[in-house]
């Protein structure tokens, strides 16, 4: 299968049929979205190593995987995010506090997924395209037309947990898309040691419609979404978009990627870097004035502003919150448990 | 009304499924078949493939598309066909199902029920006898669950589908055929013990399919004048301590009776519960009788593995000889 692509790595537009649906206001918006996730995920970095975060897992040279296909989808469809897609998180209005939380450790997640459509990010790889399946089925059972969106990477297709995902919304035709960042490492493990067929092949062996798209590439990403969206919203069964990106950044701030990988690879996907290559589009075309990086840069110094703000702001939960919401219907070990430990606590207080 | 372990199940789940339309009973050969021992014989033909679902043989599927269809506001019992078939769940159970509320800080709640039939006495082959409920019983998060008798078969599992925890309900299948009185309603909330037979020698403390052989022993230690107290704890987690406590603060002596081996299971819980409850009340140490620490045994040493009448009452004897 041929790579998808509609604005080469030259920052030229190709001559597929998608290309004329291109306009100046997408753009803009595609390059704004990317911008801010960026400068988002290099404030975060700065701030775990400062020490106010305990881990960050940068989303750097993944923006337009991201925010192309997040942008093709509407508002209302649901999101099951795997754990670096910040910049669709902020396309869904999730902003740096929410974000930030579960990495600082006040936290287990940042944010409410039904207010946002976007759900928690889930850190034992895959679970979440069940999630997503049982979700669609509830669609399909509301005779909605939602479409369901699943992140997830290219190591956690080699969990049983995706292929079973796959298997099931084949199975039960249900209105999924799912979105495999394929970012070419697991960690320090290459994509040639995860699987033996590229994934769209495997795909496509459960029944699924695929797309094979160059993940630096916003406008391809994002059309080929949307084409995938559309035919799922019709009742055309579920598809896997594979999305061919690069993780520019160690795993985590706990990484050391030197250890396997060279600085000639880097280099060969700095000059795919996706927002350079939109940057280029919109210059030749003379899409987007001064006035408009101007703006965005104030925008994107705001963000950055508000972010270390926010995190610096978020205090220590109290102990006890951590004995709210295990279950609904509450327990009187539980409560025993709470009860106890705050008179441990305050027997200190009573002493000083 | 006087009907089947197995019946009591099938008429809750019928009357789950009529009165709440977000319920939903997903599993292997759930729909047509009924289940390989039936429990849910008749409801897809009642309420249809879209609320009875034959789903693939995955079991993470079923409990993870479970976690995803109580997010979109359904109430699914899933089946999972045998206890020894539910660990490749258990991520789904585990990290997912019993973990998503406190994550998410309250945002979500996913009432899901995983029915497992439980334990041996079937005669069956390997991984279809096991008793593994103190893994998740260990697993903060989730509320467990074991119906001994058709009334709490039935009643029981109606309270797990309205309550909006996620539930692991245990079915012990040796007591699918066995009959009893379902009374029009409950008459014990879900987190309770239930004193099954008062006496005040010695309490035996058990539950799921040792309730049988408990109440048989007490029966025998009747004719040899020794007066015993049965207790059904029910609910395995939480662990309805109070009411422990309370028996055995009365009879000064303890028995726990499981299928589950017993290092690690939850007889150890009951026994250092009751020590630091009430230590100064017990006239002997709490014993335990359970599984031993092997595998499943074969069936045709599965006599051997599950405590027994005589099994029980040598510990009882002990007991009271302490």
């Amino acid at each position: 299968m041929e790579t998808y692509v509609l604005l080469g790595a030259d920052g030229r537009l190709s001559d597929e049929p998608a290309a004329r649906d291109v306009t100046p206001e997408l753009c803009r918006g595609l390059y704004r979205d990317m911008v801010l996730a960026r400068r988002l995920d290099s404030e975060a970095y700065s701030l775990q190593r400062q020490g106010e975060l305990g881990l960050w897992l940068q989303c750097l040279g993944q923006e337009a995987a991201q925010v192309g296909s997040i942008r093709a989808i509407r508002d209302d469809d649901p999101v099951f995010p795997s754990y670096r897609d910040h910049a669709a998180a902020l396309c869904r209005g999730i902003g740096p506090e929410a974000l930030l939380a579960q990495w600082r450790g006040v936290r287990q997640s940042g944010w409410d997924p039904a207010e946002h459509r976007f759900g928690v990010y889930t850190l034992v790889l895959a679970a979440q395209l069940l999630h997503a399946v049982g979700y669609a089925m509830g669609v399909q059972r509301d005779g909605t037309d939602e479409v369901v969106l699943a992140y997830f990477g290219d190591g956690s297709s080699s969990e049983g947990e995706a292929n079973e995902a796959f298997n099931w919304a084949a199975t039960v035709n249900a209105p999924v898309v799912f979105f495999c960042q394929n970012n070419q490492w697991a960690i320090s493990t290459p994509t040639s040691r995860q699987f033996g067929a590229p994934l769209h092949r495997r795909a496509a062996g459960f029944g699924l419609a695929t797309e094979l798209v160059d993940g630096n590439d916003v406008l391809a990403v994002h059309a080929a979404t949307r084409r995938a969206a559309e035919t799922v919203r019709r009742g055309g069964g579920p598809a896997l978009v594979e999305a061919t990106t690069y993780r520019m950044a160690g795993h985590s701030t706990s990484d050391d990627p030197t250890r396997y990988r060279t600085e000639a690879e880097l280099d060969h996907w700095r000059a795919r870097d996706p927002i350079d290559r939109l940057r280029t589009l919109l210059d030749r075309e003379g899409w987007a004035d001064e006035a408009f990086h101007a703006d965005l840069d104030a925008e994107a110094d705001a963000l950055g502003a508000e972010t270390r703000r926010v995190c610096r702001a978020m205090p220590d939960p109290d102990p006890s919150t951590m004995f709210d919401h295990v279950l609904p219907g509450g327990s009187p070990v539980l409560a025993a448990q709470r009860d106890g430990y705050a008179a441990y606590l305050a027997s200190f207080e009573d002493a000083s | 009304m006087t009907t089947t372990l197995s019946r009591a199940l099938t008429t809750a789940l019928h009357h789950a499924l009529e009165t709440d339309p977000k319920v939903l009973v997903m599993g292997q050969d759930v729909g047509g078949l009924g289940g390989v021992f039936r429990v849910t014989d008749g409801l897809q033909k009642d309420f249809g493939p879209d609320r009875v679902i034959d789903t693939p043989i995955a079991e993470a599927g079923i409990v993870g598309t479970a976690i995803g269809l109580a997010q979109r506001g359904y109430r699914p019992v899933c089946e999972i066909q045998f206890d020894g078939f539910v660990y490749p769940a258990f991520n789904q159970i585990v990290s997912q199902l019993a973990k998503m509320h406190a994550r998410t800080g309250g945002a979500i709640t996913l009432p899901v029920v995983i029915r497992i039939p439980v334990s041996g006495g079937i005669g069956a082959v390997e991984h279809h006898s096991e008793s593994n409920e103190a893994y998740f019983a260990h697993t903060a998060g989730l509320r467990v669950v074991a119906a001994a008798t058709p009334q709490d078969a039935h009643w029981l599992l109606r309270q797990a589908i309205e309550s909006d925890d996620p539930v692991i309900f245990f079915e012990p299948k040796c007591r699918y055929w066995s009959k009893g009185e379902v009374a029009d309603g409950p008459d014990l909330p879900m987190h309770a013990a239930r004193t099954v037979r008062p006496g005040g020698d010695l309490t035996l403390l058990t539950w799921g399919s040792m309730v049988e052989t408990c109440l048989a022993a007490a029966a025998a230690a009747e004719e040899e004048g020794h007066d015993l107290e049965v207790v059904d704890l029910r609910s395995l987690a939480p662990i309805d301590v109070e009411a422990l406590v309370g028996a055995v603060g009365r009879t000064g002596r303890a028995v726990v009776v499981h299928e589950a081996p017993v290092t690690g299971g939850l007889g150890g819980e009951v026994a250092a519960s009751l020590a630091e409850r009430c230590f100064d009340r017990l006239e002997a140490p709490v014993r335990r009788v359970g599984g031993f620490d092997v595998p499943y045994p074969a069936a045709r040493l599965e006599s051997h593995y599950r405590p027994d009448l005589d099994r029980v009452l040598d510990a009882v004897d002990r007991t009271l000889a302490y």
